[in-house]
């Protein structure tokens, strides 16, 4: 178990608002990390400082080992309703732009560049779309396109920004065993509105509202949450959720 | 009709349309898969101000057209990301401000001011040998920036936060690209004129992307389009005794109705025979 990142009393925000709230938080090679929290209570702001996106107006944030590789140590899956389905661009291309930064200033990519795209759309059980373009893609397919574009560098730590919108249940189950089989070579965050869902999958929990409360197990109660001044809704807890429907009458037949 | 390519304006806008067909093939894609359509427009409208300028100073009124042209986009580029405003407001301020300054410097120089309608128009057949060489340069410059910096590109352009992420130079591309989008506005306003030049840059890759789902063939696909669209125009242009700049247009506009007609039908026809196979 090694330190991948960490983050030293981080204060980060937008126009005059600070969001993250003297953030400290450490990551490590094999965490597999559930952040939840409020809208607006700064989970993507984290990812966004972890990321590199935004800098930290104060504090620090480090990395560890393997600085040779300094480009992909993080593979990044957005929130799907940021990415334009109109782009005139194949499976392919979005899957090899996953390894741009290796590709030399004119971004030829070498043939072991295909091999390795080809290789991760296999992992992910897709070697079919390839030469589709994304806008013939469902909300699952296209899900499972930005996670191979996100792991085909194989980097160390994977950052998921709510993978589960827009899909289906049998997507999501899927989406998740393949992130347990990930998360034997490289740690996983990932952020999620559902918590009830995630729980039995994530070792720990992350919760962020301003301020960052790690609770090191994926056990949570709503006391607990309340304490840690995450004031969100526990929808179930335990086993893979389901729904009861109550038995009705059908009135017109 | 042969006899008439001996006159060299001929030749002129025989050239001038095949290097904006290249030009905005190529660029025209870029903006309409990033979505900067509108931008594009105002960067076109804006662009006016300078041709005021260049009038008032006694200057080449396209030198000064580009330098305003470059200025504004990059300042778009610049205030929508560093400031609070609007991305859309900005243009709709810098649209109609390059317009007035525009106004304003026709207005006070003093004497007749030869060929405005020329830039707001379009007359393809005044390009001159000098706008002819600056076309060529900006599509050898077009061409290998695209073709080198290809995959950068598109990646960028297709998500540029995740290129972000990898160190990739996001802001200074988007720099590049924008002057260029720029230039090219500015170097087609001859052609089909102020008024009209988006056209060019937007409904050629409309109709090839109606075709085509990949970024190098819209590309290459526009380019032929725009050929044939400007063509098609300038016989009708000389034909029937209309201005060349609208007869351009209203060619490319009537291809987009036939292209997408046809494209419907063909895809309903393909959606006939699925259904046929799975009845079977």
């Amino acid at each position: 178990m090694s330190k991948i990142v960490e983050l030293k009393s981080v204060f980060a925000g937008y126009n005059n608002d600070v969001i993250l709230n003297d953030v400290s938080f450490e990551i490590y090679d094999d965490d597999f990390i559930g952040i939840i929290g409020p809208n607006g209570g700064g989970k993507t702001t984290l990812l966004n400082v972890i990321l590199g996106l935004i800098k930290p107006i104060k504090g620090s944030i480090e990395f560890f080992g393997d600085t040779e590789n300094k480009n992909n140590k993080i593979g990044y899956l957005p929130q799907i309703n940021q990415i334009d389905k109109k782009f005139p661009i194949s499976v392919c291309d979005v899957v090899l732009s996953g390894l741009i930064y290796s590709s030399g200033i004119f971004y030829k990519h070498s043939k072991e560049d295909r091999i390795k795209v080809r290789e991760t759309l296999e992992k992910l059980g897709i070697c079919d779309l390839q030469n589709k373009p994304i806008g013939e893609l469902s909300g699952g397919q296209m899900q499972k396109v930005l996670l191979a574009r996100a792991i085909v560098s194989s980097p160390r730590l994977l950052i998921l920004d709510e993978p589960n919108t827009f899909v289906d249940n049998k997507f999501e189950g899927e989406l998740y065993e393949i992130l347990v089989h990930l998360n034997k070579e490289m740690a996983i965050i990932i952020v999620s509105h559902d918590i009830g869902t995630i729980s039995t999958y994530i070792k720990t929990i992350a919760c962020v509202n301003r301020g960052l409360h790690y609770h090191k197990s994926n056990k949570i109660s709503e006391q607990q949450l309340a304490s840690y001044n995450c004031p969100i809704k526990l929808i179930t807890h335990g086993e893979v959720p389901h729904t009861v429907l109550k038995t009705h009458n059908h009135i017109l037949s | 009709m042969l006899e008439i390519l001996q006159y060299s304006f001929i030749t002129n806008s025989l050239l001038a349309a095949f290097f904006a067909s290249i030009t905005c093939g190529i660029v025209g894609t870029y903006i309409v898969t990033r979505r900067m359509v509108f931008l594009s427009g105002g960067i076109t409208h804006a662009s006016f101000g300078g041709i005021g300028m260049g009038y008032f100073f006694g200057l080449n009124p396209i030198f000064s057209a580009a330098v305003f042209a470059i200025l504004s986009a990059l300042g778009v580029e610049f205030l929508s990301k560093r400031t609070e405003i609007r991305e859309d407001s900005v243009i709709g301020i810098l649209w109609s401000f390059g317009m007035a300054i525009g106004i304003i410097f026709i207005f006070i120089t003093p004497g007749y001011v030869p060929n405005l309608m020329t830039y707001l128009f379009g007359s393809i057949l005044t390009v001159s040998g000098l706008d002819v060489w600056l076309m060529l340069a900006l599509s050898v410059i077009l061409i290998l920036f695209f073709t080198f910096f290809y995959r950068l590109i598109l990646f960028v352009a297709y998500d540029q936060n995740y290129a972000r992420t990898h160190k990739i130079a996001v802001d200074l591309l988007n720099y590049i690209l924008i002057s260029l989008v720029a230039l090219t506005i500015v170097l087609n306003i001859k052609v089909v004129g102020i008024i009209l030049v988006i056209s060019l840059l937007t409904i050629p890759q409309s109709i090839a992307n109606l075709f085509s789902k990949n970024f190098r063939n819209i590309i290459l696909l526009s380019i032929v389009i725009s050929l044939v669209g400007v063509l098609t125009g300038l016989i009708f242009s000389y034909k029937i005794n209309i201005p060349s700049g609208a007869a351009i247009i209203f060619s490319l506009v009537i291809f987009f109705g036939l292209a997408k007609a046809t494209q419907m039908i063909l895809s309903r026809s393909i959606l006939k025979t699925k259904i046929q196979k799975i009845l079977e």
